[in-house]
């Protein structure tokens, strides 16, 4: 199936506009390199890195990951070879091949994000930095900054000092929290450009023959179609809320129906992340269906779409 | 190591499915892959007719022609995206990712090899066994499983393997067939008498430990592993393994793109599962 040209299919994302409105989701397309074997980069609207820490990082021991009904679990502990390493070999190789990078940053403390922050904007070229504040796989929830709105906004505004004022910055928010508005308002007022919404949600899954855990740290991060209604509330909800907040939305999309489905809830761009394992050119047959769904129901331009599921609500 | 060639994602067309053994043998049209195909790669299937089982599943190549463009692979039914797979009709069409990871590295021709294939691990060594003949290897092949019903590709095989030079070894642990005891129990005496240069080992990850162990790095030994897998072309980080590298240091590595064939003797069998202390951190 190829491109309806009838359908500008440019995302606008506050500071950032994006040529084409998929995102690669964070965690789930590498650095680039492997994905590129199967698609252009720049057929996706961003690759979004997994997480960058300030240091080299081991992961989790195995199994890690487990199919649910729907979903599947994952736990690799931000796996990585740390900031250093990624500046110096990943992040040229693939601001080569693809316009449109934007660098996930993950860090155990405050200071260290906002480090991350600065190197990134030193070595330049993302066009935006994602934070994720939200990864359940680290040692203990009390490290999870999206769970606290005082404690998301503590890292955005450090993250915003060392991004400078050129470097959009969008938050990834956690669904489990008691109420995501909260933590929302709260990364927004801290300098956040945008939010990123949602990131995997905290399961676990029981081996029945050997009666334990199947995975060794019990908890992993669920992805998948089952969380789809999870990601559509809370895009819903911030939507209604701030709908002059550029919404990233993804969870469990695996269809151009999907996609539509994250605009009107109030996306104005969309994550596809577990759907890449199952094809890895899964992000450009959305997008294509995505602008068959649009131009099929009249759309000509997708920004058109954003948040329209709100009118008379 | 060998450099793998790019894989591609293709809708491939079920040309015949049959049932091979205690396997259901799955033959598509496939010509991308397979003429990148190297033995010791592997696919990903995507499984079900809706989203219930949203990863793919992985499977040994078992063969695969250039020159007609078709692919084979053998499944074991043990689950429900199995199950739904063997119950696939010719016509059918299936989204698969292929070839993925890092073939066998041959020996040189005419050397001697010593080959192990535990349980449907013998869909591994399949194509790797018709080119060793192919450049006319002595081969010593052992084909063990629990029982004679799980025993695969014996009766396909013995007819490739070449008696004058090579020879062919059938165990069962509860000695339904062939030799009564467990895989490793000939290796020593085909090692000995035959001198090998050179081992193969695919089956499961306990099996491929124990022939490690047996075998005891009198000759390199590749064995092909298998891992629990999201993505299998390396963007998932689930399926490390604790490896040495060529430095000397252990790191998580992927056997989807580093492996899945490893030297033995760089797998750290005794942390498979953990996080050995001494791991240092990164990805390949």
């Amino acid at each position: 199936m190829s491109v309806v040209p009838t359908v500008d299919m440019k995302a606008l994302l506050g500071p950032v506009t994006l040529p084409w409105p998929i995102l690669a989701s964070s965690g789930c397309c590498g650095y680039g390199r492997e994905l590129r074997q199967f698609v252009d980069l720049d057929e996706l609207g961003a690759i979004i890195t997994k997480s960058v820490m300030a240091q080299p990082r081991t992961g989790w021991p195995t199994p890690r990951m487990a199919e649910t009904t729907g979903g599947m679990l994952n736990a690799i502990g931000l796996q990585g070879s740390g900031i250093d390493s990624f500046l110096e070999h990943d992040l040229p190789w693939l601001l080569d091949r693809c316009g449109h990078t934007a660098v996930s940053i993950a860090g155990g403390s405050v200071d260290e994000y906002g480090e991350l922050a600065r190197r990134v904007r030193e070595a330049g070229g993302p066009r935006f930095l994602e934070i994720n504040i939200s990864c359940p796989n680290v040692e203990s929830r009390g490290q999870v900054f999206a769970c606290d709105p005082h404690a998301a906004a503590k890292v955005v505004s450090a993250v915003r000092e060392g991004a400078g004022a050129d470097l959009p910055v969008f938050a990834k928010l956690s669904a489990d929290v008691a109420d995501i508005v909260d933590v929302a308002h709260a990364c927004v007022e801290a300098g956040a450009d945008g939010l990123s919404l949602i990131n995997t949600l905290l399961g676990a899954a029981i081996d029945a023959r050997s009666m334990r855990p199947v995975l060794p740290k019990v908890t992993g991060g669920l992805s998948g179609p089952a969380i789809k209604p999870v990601a559509l509330r809370c895009i819903w909800q911030v939507h209604a809320a701030l709908p002059h907040v550029p919404i990233i939305g993804g969870g469990g999309v695996f269809s151009g129906v999907d996609a539509f489905e994250m605009l009107l809830a109030g996306a104005s761009a969309v994550s596809v992340g577990t759907a890449m394992f199952r094809n890895p050119r899964a992000c450009v047959r959305i997008r294509d269906e995505l602008s068959a769904t649009l131009a099929e129901r009249g759309f000509t331009r997708l920004v058109d779409a954003v948040g329209l599921a709100h009118e008379g609500y | 190591m060998t450099a793998p060639a790019t894989p591609s994602a293709v809708h491939a067309e079920v040309v015949a499915v049959e049932t091979f053994d205690a396997t259901r043998r799955i033959v598509v049209a496939a010509p991308r892959i397979a003429s990148a195909y190297r033995p010791g790669q592997f696919i990903t299937v995507a499984v079900g007719d809706d989203l219930g089982m949203p990863l793919p599943r992985s499977f040994s190549i078992m063969d695969a022609d250039p020159a007609t463009g078709l692919v084979e692979f053998a499944v074991s039914v043990f689950s429900r995206g199995t199950a739904w797979l063997a119950r696939r009709l010719p016509g059918e069409v299936l989204s698969i990712v292929g070839p993925l990871g890092r073939p066998f590295t041959l020996p040189s021709p005419g050397a001697c090899c010593l080959v192990i294939a535990g349980g449907h691990g013998g869909a591994g060594v399949y194509r790797l066994i018709r080119e060793l003949t192919g450049q006319r290897n002595a081969i010593h092949l052992v084909i063990g499983a629990t029982t004679k019903a799980r025993l695969f590709a014996v009766d396909a095989l013995a007819r490739v393997i070449d008696a004058g030079a090579s020879s062919m070894t059938v165990t069962t642990d509860d000695g339904s067939a062939g030799l009564h005891g467990s895989i490793t129990m000939p290796l020593r005496d085909l090692a000995d008498r035959h001198q090998p240069e050179i081992a193969y080992a695919c089956g499961s990850m306990p099996m491929l430990q124990a022939v490690s162990l047996e075998l005891d790095g009198r000759m390199p030994l590749y064995v092909a592993t298998e891992t629990a897998m999201a993505c299998g072309f390396g963007v998932c980080l689930t399926c490390t393994l604790p490896i040495v590298g060529a430095d000397g240091l252990t790191r998580m590595t992927r056997s989807c793109v580093d492996g899945p064939v490893f030297r033995a003797d760089r797998v750290r069998w005794e942390a498979i599962g953990t996080v050995p202390a001494n791991c240092v951190g990164g990805v390949v």
